[in-house]
């Protein structure tokens, strides 16, 4: 009972009006933030990190935690209203937000969003207020194989989900990974694959770059080919009628933002991972145990919650080991990682001692900025409705902007935004040829991190892959590869069933 | 007449005296308009959001902003490209652009040997160097090693197979590896695993991945004293955080003595008054409350240096790491 007393000295904290401002404060600048492509809470958490520089240290980390908080809500609006990730973390959202948004059902997707990502958010919190100090014990153990593993994983649940066409989809992949690929060696730190020194090359592919390209710039090519003619598409009512229905219909995806939110707990716990790989697994997972599977991708609400409420789970997940081993879960916990240096907080299971306040504040905070996000999210949804109404003469040029600035602001090189239209000219013919645009995503934010556990590992075991299967060493690699390898096997059955009856049938 | 014929005389006196009075006045007014930052600074990273130069640059931006110091901000930019050669040329196409500096690694010397690139440390402005960051030797507290010699025993019995974690290939932690590996007669003994960063090199080894780390203080400090122990300073002197841990100076080698400078550079050719500007700047940071707390609490050395000196420094790094690339084989002379 320790911790509820510890749970409720810091609400208390977070109570303060200071600190409570400062999470409101920092939810609507997040909402704000993660709709607006490119700008995501990465960029968004370092460009603010100046301002809390005049408060204590406890109030800054509630306004940047607030910051993270809301960007998760928001990413899923440009997904939902406009086919543009803000972030990695809201590529999955695209998926059945989109669809649902030109059905005409923009609010309910955002209503479910919102939800979803409360629920999943909550879930998360109190997992992490009753259980962060064994939890950190359970993520060292995750090293080189065992990441490598969960990687594997995430490609694993989502195979099969690719489209009609597997030979298109392993295309999709392997062009994602081949970009992936570009700029500095992981493990030699020299140049590879820069054109013969293109600076723009160094740094790699953006993923934001990529997204940006292929779904916002892509779908304005595309846009401008139908001629603008299909005005009606983006019609969309909104009220509080519409809302109460929503949530009515919520019910039907309880226990898929319940599996949501455990698996992108755990999975954004993991060092490295992060709510990226939690949201395309989760939606993954829904889809296979969904009633409806061939209803996804076509406007699922399941869809929409499954990454929404992974990603939520998730970045509340990834602050653990941020406080309790001082490594980042995810890119947004690092530049937040590096704000606790810079206001002279070593993390730690001392931490958790010395400085209780800030520790126990933080916590406290999460819920409170939680339940403001989902406040400020619900009331955010008219004001997009309303911007979908808006004749695309109009939108398009504002989207190419926002479009522009998103790529932009990430490495601050004119060279991505370049880039990012080349991948716009991508994503068009992609979506002529009926190709599917997600794999690519996935492999290229997934492809760094799976090259480089893939190699440490190998380097650890002095070449030998048996550290993947080996139940002695590294029980929970072997046990996480199995799993994959299971999955992998899985789509295959019934194609081989299915080969094997058509075969039948000409040969009869 | 006479006054006339004197005056007349005095005309030229006059004339030069009125020329110099002007001389010195424009002086004296372009002295007191001294170079301003008219734009943001660019303040250029050579590393990702969140490793140790990126925590020091936010840092720094804290104090200037804080105090004042400056008349406009200073932006941090990530360029973590090729170990720094994406900073680094992105510093040489900037020439005489006295609005953006460079806040540096030991990359810094290492990443231009290395790669060949068209730019190293003399095609930069050196202006400032503010502390140089500490080694040390660290083992899990499971082992059970407990000094050097534990240590060379375990490191002997694994036979090749010891891993010593550390941050990217042919960077600090790999040359104290080696210079490691050289001094205990360890060589081919120890596998060196590159990780992205210093905390996940000592999250690796406080999860028993890795056997050993080369780790900064700070970057331990999370795992101390409960998962990680260090065992030796690759200090002249003891760390006054780490009291107990000996130098391997005392152990015996003098030679393992290994820092890693955090130092601010501006492109080639700026100003002249830019760069007392900056000095000045730094100057004021690098004596500061705020940075004298910082580096005592993670038992960084506070080392301000600028001007000629810190140009010698530089040189003497360089053949330094030069000398200590060839060692490895990975530069030809």
């Amino acid at each position: 009972m320790e911790i509820l007393g510890n749970l409720f000295y810091g609400l208390g904290i977070a109570l303060s009006p200071q600190n409570l401002l400062m999470a409101l404060f920092g939810v609507v600048l997040g909402v704000a933030i993660g709709a607006m492509p490119g700008l995501g809470s990465v960029n968004g958490v370092a460009i603010l990190l100046p301002i809390t520089f005049a408060v204590p240290p406890t109030s800054a980390i509630i306004f940047l935690a607030a910051i993270y908080y809301g960007a998760m809500y928001g990413g899923a609006i440009s997904s939902i209203t406009l086919n543009i990730p803000g972030a990695s973390t809201a590529v999955a959202t695209t998926f059945d937000g989109y669809p649902l948004a030109r059905r005409g059902k923009a609010a309910d997707a955002l209503v479910t969003a919102a939800v979803a990502s409360f629920i999943g958010g909550t879930f998360s919190i109190v997992l992490f207020t009753f259980f962060a100090p064994p939890l950190a014990e359970f993520a060292l153990r995750f090293g080189p194989p065992e990441e490598f593993a969960v990687v594997l994983l995430a490609y694993a649940t989502f195979a099969g989900l690719g489209g009609e066409s597997p030979l298109k989809t392993l295309i999709a992949t392997m062009l994602g990974l081949l970009m992936s690929t570009v700029g500095t060696d992981i493990v030699s730190g020299s140049p590879r694959l820069i054109f013969g020194g293109i600076t723009g090359f160094y740094h790699g592919i953006n993923f934001l770059v990529l997204a940006i390209g292929i779904y916002g710039v892509g779908e304005i090519f595309y846009t401008l080919e139908e001629g603008f003619k299909t005005k009606e598409r983006y019609q969309a009512k909104l009220g509080v009628q519409e809302i109460i229905s929503t949530l009515k219909n919520l019910r039907q995806c309880t226990a898929t933002i319940m599996r949501g939110s455990l698996l992108g707990f755990f999975v954004g716990m993991l060092p490295a991972a992060g709510a990226t790989p939690a949201s395309f697994m989760s939606y993954s997972i829904a889809k296979r145990f969904a009633k409806n599977p061939q209803e996804f991708g076509k406007g699922a609400l399941e869809g929409v919650a499954a990454p929404e409420c992974a990603n939520n789970a998730a970045s509340t997940g990834s602050m653990l080991p941020m406080l309790t081993l001082g490594i980042p879960g995810s890119p947004t916990t690092a530049v937040m990682l590096g704000a606790l240096f810079v206001w002279g907080l070593v993390p730690g299971p001392r931490l958790f001692v010395e400085n209780a306040e800030f520790v126990w504040g933080l916590t406290g905070s999460l819920y409170i900025a939680n339940t403001m996000a989902v406040i400020v999210a619900i009331f955010a949804v008219p004001i997009f409705i309303w911007m979908l109404r808006m004749p695309m003469t109009i939108l398009a040029p504002i989207i190419l902007v926002v479009c522009a600035v998103g790529g932009f602001s990430p490495t601050q090189d004119m060279f991505d935004v370049y880039l990012m239209f080349i991948f716009g000219a991508v994503g068009y013919i992609f979506r002529k040829l009926d190709y599917p645009l997600a794999p690519m995503v996935l492999a290229l934010v997934l492809g760094g991190l799976t090259e480089r556990t893939f190699r440490q590992s190998m380097i650890m075991s002095h070449g030998s892959p048996g550290i993947f299967f080996d139940f002695a060493g590294h029980p929970i690699a072997a046990v996480l590869m199995m799993v994959s390898v299971v999955l992998f096997v899985l789509p295959l059955i019934p194609m081989i069933f299915r080969f094997r009856v058509s075969r039948a049938g000409t040969s009869a | 007449m006479k006054s006339l014929k004197g005056s007349r005389r005095a005309i030229p006196f006059l004339t030069l005296a009125l020329s110099l009075f002007i001389v010195v006045a424009l002086g004296t007014t372009q002295a007191l308009a001294a170079w301003k930052p008219t734009r943001p600074i660019e303040f250029i990273i050579m590393a990702g959001k969140g490793g140790g130069a990126d925590r020091i640059a936010r840092l720094m931006q804290k104090i200037v902003t804080q105090n004042k110091w400056s008349p406009q901000p200073l932006v941090p930019i990530n360029k973590k490209g090729g170990s720094g050669a994406e900073a680094m040329l992105y510093l040489l196409s900037k020439k005489g652009n006295p609005h953006v500096i460079l806040v540096t690694l030991n990359s810094f010397f290492t990443t231009p040997a290395l790669r060949k690139l068209p730019v190293n440390y003399t095609k930069l402005t050196p202006v400032y160097r503010l502390a140089m960051d500490t080694f040390l030797l660290w083992v899990n507290t499971k082992s059970g090693i407990k000094n050097m010699d534990d240590f060379v025993k375990a490191v002997k019995a694994k036979k090749g197979k010891w891993t010593m974690g550390g941050t990217g290939k042919m960077q600090e932690d790999q040359l104290v590896t080696n210079m490691l590996m050289q001094a205990y007669g360890l060589k081919g003994m120890i596998t060196y695993v590159p990780f992205r960063g210093g905390g996940t090199v000592a999250k690796n080894l406080a999860g028993g991945h890795v056997d050993s780390t080369v780790n900064n203080p700070s970057e331990g400090l999370p795992h101390y004293p409960g998962k990680m122990r260090p065992i030796a300073a690759l200090t002249p002197e003891r760390i006054p955080a780490f009291k107990e841990v000996p130098t391997f100076k005392e152990l015996g080698q003098p030679q393992l003595v290994y820092f890693m400078q955090r130092s601010i550079n501006a492109p080639g050719g700026i100003p002249k008054d830019a760069l007392n500007w900056y000095t000045d700047l730094f100057n004021k940071l690098c004596n500061s409350k705020e940075w004298k707390d910082y580096t005592s609490k993670k038992a960084l050395n506070r080392a301000c240096l600028s001007g000629a000196p810190l140009g010698k420094f530089f040189a003497n790094e360089d053949v330094k790491h030069k000398k200590l690339l060839m060692g490895m084989g990975l530069l030809k002379n």
